[in-house]
């Protein structure tokens, strides 16, 4: 259901500001602290950091911070290059990567928070169990029922492109919870970067479960939440559009109806 | 240091709060606002229509209250309202046809949604107020 506000628990107190690097070029940053282990609410820290040695991307800053200035602050990373998808977070108001997030794209005080509404284990780290619950419900996987060829499973050139812009999903989550309709409905709206992954098995020449695929995104909820609000394809640090796919797939609906 | 096997309920992150607000966002959300001000301001026409069928005091008296200031205001915000969410209804049915998703295409339209319907709403008041 729509909540415009946030939960008693869950609103954002003045935290504390930690003591400043030294350096001519000096970054403020205000990011989301959260503590399950203590019972306050989350906070806004500062930090100020010296940019003119630091990488720079706004996740060598945070891994700077951490190094330097505070080992507590938690967030989830691992290739630095946007393959992995890890260090998905809210960077100056809106949902990227933060190894392809430059400093330099940013004015004035850097604002990191966690991806949207969203339960927060700590710091910028949300439990994602529900999206890959979701994820899981599509099945994501080839499903064939002729019987199997002797080597791989064929395809033309022509159908090996209509997954380009599909398979580059790395499931970071930045359009799902930059999306609105997943905010109010993100219980039972699949929300975009599972949509996105279900049409890539839906237009996979493959894949020999078009229809029941299609039978189980026939819902009000599952599919038709999506109002075409364009935060996905905003937001996609991949370049990807998830609302064009989307679209895709209500056109095939209407297509095996007619 | 938590000490209980009950584990805390985990706060919910920062969303509308936090989220940058970008014209595309604000224009699909003004869409459903007009769409449910359309609803309502068809009670108007209704209104308008009961009157002029229950006889001439009461048709003065409506009549008057819509060429009141109040009343035009109300029916310019009507008039906007309805001419902006049919732009944004036509944008949605050429989205239904799988076209105009790229984003410089989304953002161009957002504007022309919004540009094209304040033009056309104060093009339709003075041509009213001309053949008045």
């Amino acid at each position: 259901m729509v909540q415009l506000t946030l939960p008693k628990n869950s609103q954002v107190q003045p935290g504390k500001s930690w003591p400043a690097q030294d350096g001519d070029t000096t970054r403020q940053f205000q990011i989301y602290r959260y503590n399950p282990d203590s019972p306050d609410n989350p906070k806004l820290d500062t930090y100020t950091v010296d940019t003119e040695n630091c990488g720079p991307m706004v996740l060598d800053a945070l891994i700077k911070i951490k190094n330097e200035i505070d080992p507590t602050l938690t967030f989830r990373r691992s290739c630095r290059e946007g393959i992995c998808g890890s260090c998905s977070m809210n960077i100056d108001g809106t949902n990227t990567l933060a190894c392809l997030k430059g400093l330099d794209e940013i004015n004035g005080t850097v604002k990191i928070y966690p991806l949207p509404h969203m339960p927060v284990v700590k710091d910028l780290v949300p439990d994602m169990t529900q999206f890959y619950t979701q994820h899981r419900s599509i099945e994501p996987w080839l499903k064939t029922e002729t019987t199997e060829p002797r080597k791989e499973w064929l395809q033309s050139h022509e159908d090996r492109e209509k997954l380009d812009g599909l398979y580059e999903c790395i499931l970071c989550a930045c359009c799902s919870t930059s999306c609105p309709s997943y905010w109010w409905n993100g219980d039972r709206y699949l929300g975009p970067a599972i949509l996105l992954q279900a049409y890539r098995w839906l237009i996979d020449s493959r894949d020999e479960a078009t229809g029941e695929r299609l039978d189980d995104l026939e819902d009000p909820f599952r599919l038709y939440r999506c109002h075409t609000i364009m935060n996905c394809a905003k937001a996609c640090p991949k370049g990807l559009n998830p609302a064009k796919a989307i679209a895709e797939v209500k056109k095939m609906m209407l297509e095996r109806r007619v | 240091m938590t000490n209980s096997d009950v584990p805390r309920e985990r706060p919910l992150s920062p969303h509308l709060q936090v989220y940058s607000p970008m014209l595309t966002m604000m224009m699909s959300i003004v869409h459903r606002i007009t769409g449910s001000a359309l609803y309502f301001g068809t009670f108007l026409v209704v209104w308008w229509l009961i009157a002029a069928a229950s006889g001439p005091a009461y048709f003065d008296l409506v009549n008057g209250f819509f060429s009141s200031w109040f009343g035009r205001l109300i029916l310019f915000g009507y008039t906007w309202a309805a001419i902006n969410h049919m732009l944004g209804g036509i944008k949605h049915l050429f989205w239904d046809t799988g076209r105009g998703f790229e984003l410089e295409t989304v953002e161009r339209n957002a504007r022309l949604t919004l540009g094209g319907s304040i033009v056309l709403t104060i093009l339709l008041w003075v041509i009213a107020y001309g053949v008045k």
